[in-house]
C-alpha cells in the first residue's frame, strides 16, 4: 500500500520537470541575437564611413575589409600566421594549465603554502602582462620563450584561483557523507573534492584563456621574430604600412578565434551545469 | 518517570541483550577557555542491537554532534564510544547530500566502490537497493531530476550499500511535507525490520520520536545530557495520527518544555 502511494507521489512530483524543445529551435534562440548584434555593428561601421569623419584610406568601409580578408584567406602567409599563433597559445595555455592545477591543488590542500602563496597569487593576476614584457625580453632575448614566459605567468593565476575557489567552495556537507562511505585521504580527492570542484575549474580553466590569448597577441606586438608570421606581428607590419584595410581585417581574425574559443568553453561550462544541476 | 528511575531500569534490561552502541561519559568541548562551548556533558547510552532510538531535545543540545562523534567523523573530548563489532555506522542528514555529478546508480554504488566492489556485482546490489527504495526505474536519472522526497530514499539506498548493522539519521526527514514524511516513516521501519538494523534517530519531531521509537531520549540543552529515556510501548504498525502515539508525545513534549524553560530562568 505505502508503495502504491510511494509511486503515486512521485508521479506528481515529477510531473512537469521535464523540459525540452528540439534541438533547433534552440540553435536559433541562441543565434539570432547574435546576428542581430553584428548586424548592428556593421550598420553602425558603414554610418560612420558614409559620414566621412575620417579619409577612407584610414577608415575602409566594410565591404572593402571582407574583399581584402577574402583575398588573405588565398595565401600561405595568413594561415601561417595563425598557425603560429595558435600553436603558442595552445602550447602556453597547456603548459599554464598544468602549473595552475598543480600549484592551486597543493596550494588548497597545505596550509602553509595557502598563507604563503595564496595572496601572491592574486597579487600575480592583478599583474597587466605586458608589463611582464620588459623582464621577460632582458631574460629570454626576443625569442619564442620570451612569449610563452609571459603567456603562462598571465594565465596560471586564474586557473590555480579557479582550483583554490573550487576546492575551498566544496560544500562540507558532501565531504562528510563521502568520509562516512570510507572515502579517506586520495580517495576523497578522487571521488568527492575532485568532482565537485569542477565547474570552478572549468571557469578559472576558461578565464585562464582569456588571459593567455591577451598577453599573447601584447607579446606579438613586441617580440617580432624575423621571418615568423604570426597574427601580431603582422598587425605590426601592416600599420607601418598604413594599410587599414589589412589591420582590420587581421582583427576581425583574431575576433573570431577568440569568440570560438569562448565558445568552445562556454560549451563545457554549461554541459557541466547542467549535468550538476546548477542550471 | 526521572532520569535517575531510567537509569536504574535500563542497564539491567540492556545486560540481558546484545548492545550494539555503548557510550560512556561522552563529553565534547569546542573551544578552550571562557569562550569554550560544552556541546555535550558526560552523555551515557547504550543501544541494544536492532533497537530503534529517538534522540530528542530542543536546539543546542548537541544532537547532530552526539551523531557526528558515534560515526566517527569527529573525536569525542572525553569518554568513550564503542560500535559493537567496529562496524561504521551509517550516517544520513537532514538533506540528502547526493553527488550532483553522479546519477542516481552511480551514487548508490559509491560506497561499493570505495571498497572496491567489483563492476558486475556492483549493478546487482546496487539495483536490488533501489528496488528497496521503490526507485528501480530510476538509476539513471541525475539527483537533481527527482523530488526532495525520493532524493532522501536515494540516500537511504546509498548508506544501506555501506552494509552496515547501525544507521544514524540527523532528522532525515525535516525538510519534507507531511505526506512524504508519513510514506517514509513507514519505509524507514519495514526496511529497520527487514535488515535487522539498530537506528539511533535524531528529530526535534516529538510525534515523529514516538512513531518510530522503541525508545525515545531526551537529551537537555547547554551542555547536552542524558535527562529522561522512555520505552515506548504502543504495538506496531503504529500510525502517527492515533491517540496512544499522541499520548507518548504529549508525556515527552511537556518534559522538553521543562528543560527548555529552565533557561528562561
Amino acid at each position: 500500500m505505502a508503495a502504491d502511494t510511494l509511486s503515486g507521489l512521485d508521479a506528481l512530483d515529477l510531473a512537469g520537470r521535464e523540459s525540452g524543445g528540439s534541438t533547433l529551435s534552440r540553435v536559433w534562440a541562441a543565434t539570432w541575437p547574435k546576428v542581430l548584434a553584428l548586424a548592428f555593428v556593421l550598420g553602425i561601421w558603414q554610418v560612420v564611413y558614409w559620414s566621412g569623419w575620417r579619409e577612407p584610406w584610414v577608415l575602409p568601409e566594410p565591404r572593402e575589409v571582407f574583399a581584402d580578408l577574402a583575398r588573405a584567406t588565398a595565401t600561405a602567409d595568413f594561415w601561417h600566421a595563425i598557425a603560429t599563433t595558435l600553436r603558442r597559445g595552445l602550447v602556453g595555455f597547456a603548459l599554464a594549465a598544468g602549473i595552475g592545477l598543480v600549484l592551486g591543488a597543493a596550494v588548497a590542500r597545505v596550509a602553509p603554502l595557502r598563507a604563503a602563496l595564496g595572496s601572491a597569487i592574486t597579487a600575480l593576476q592583478t599583474m597587466p602582462s605586458i608589463a611582464w614584457f620588459p623582464l621577460a625580453i632582458l631574460l629570454f632575448q626576443i625569442s619564442e620563450n620570451a612569449i610563452l614566459f609571459v603567456v603562462v605567468l598571465g594565465a596560471a593565476p586564474s586557473i590555480a584561483n579557479g582550483v583554490i575557489s573550487g576546492v575551498d567552495y566544496v560544500p562540507p556537507l558532501l565531504l562528510r557523507a563521502g568520509r562516512n562511505f570510507g572515502a579517506r585521504g586520495l580517495a576523497l580527492y578522487r571521488y568527492v573534492v575532485a568532482p565537485a570542484s569542477l565547474p570552478a575549474i572549468v571557469s578559472g580553466l576558461k578565464q585562464g584563456w582569456a588571459f593567455a590569448w591577451r598577453s599573447l597577441l601584447a607579446g606579438e606586438l613586441l617580440v617580432i621574430i624575423a621571418h615568423r608570421p604570426a597574427l601580431g606581428v603582422r598587425l605590426q607590419g601592416l600599420r607601418e604600412q598604413n594599410d587599414a584595410v589589412g589591420v582590420i581585417s587581421t582583427m576581425i581574425v583574431i575576433f573570431v578565434i577568440g569568440v570560438l574559443a569562448d565558445t568552445v568553453f562556454s560549451y563545457a561550462d554549461r554541459r557541466l551545469r547542467r549535468a550538476w544541476g546548477l542550471a | 518517570m526521572t532520569a535517575e528511575d531510567v537509569a536504574s531500569v535500563l542497564p539491567e534490561r540492556a545486560a540481558a541483550e546484545r548492545l550494539a552502541l555503548t557510550l560512556a561519559g561522552v563529553s565534547k568541548v569546542f573551544g578552550r577557555g571562557p569562550a569554550a562551548v560544552h556541546a555535550l556533558d558526560k552523555v551515557s547510552l547504550t543501544v541494544a542491537a536492532g533497537e530503534f532510538v529517538c534522540l530528542v531535545g530542543a536546539s543546542g543540545c548537541g544532537k547532530s554532534t552526539l551523531l557526528s562523534l558515534v560515526a566517527g567523523l569527529d573525536q569525542p573530548t572525553g569518554g568513550t564510544i564503542d560500535v559493537a563489532g567496529g562496524a561504521r555506522p551509517g550516517l544520513m542528514f537532514q538533506e540528502p547530500a547526493l553527488f550532483p555529478w553522479l546519477t542516481v546508480a552511480g551514487n548508490v554504488g559509491l560506497p561499493l566502490r570505495l571498497r572496491k566492489v567489483p563492476r558486475a556485482e556492483r549493478a546487482v546490489r546496487v539495483s536490488a537497493l533501489l528496488r528497496t527504495v521503490h526507485l528501480a526505474e530510476f538509476g539513471k536519472r541525475r539527483p537533481h531530476q527527482l523530488s526532495g522526497g525520493m532524493r532522501q530514499r536515494v540516500a537511504m539506498a546509498r548508506t544501506l550499500a555501506l552494509d552496515t548493522p547501525v544507521l544514524l539519521m540527523d532528522e532525515p526527514f525535516g525538510a519534507l511535507d507531511a505526506m512524504t514524511r508519513d510514506i517514509l516513516h513507514d519505509e524507514i521501519e519495514r526496511i529497520w525490520q527487514e535488515r535487522a538494523l539498530t537506528v539511533l534517530f535524531v528529530t526535534h519531531n516529538v510525534r515523529e520520536a514516538a512513531r518510530l521509537g522503541d525508545r525515545i531520549v531526551l537529551l537537555s540543552s547547554r551542555p547536552g545530557r542524558v535527562v529522561a529515556d522512555w520505552r515506548v510501548e504502543v504495538p506496531r504498525p503504529r500510525r502517527i495520527d492515533s491517540p496512544e502515539i499522541a499520548a507518548v508525545a504529549a508525556e515527552v513534549t511537556d518534559r522538553l518544555r521543562e528543560e527548555v524553560r529552565r533557561h528562561g530562568r
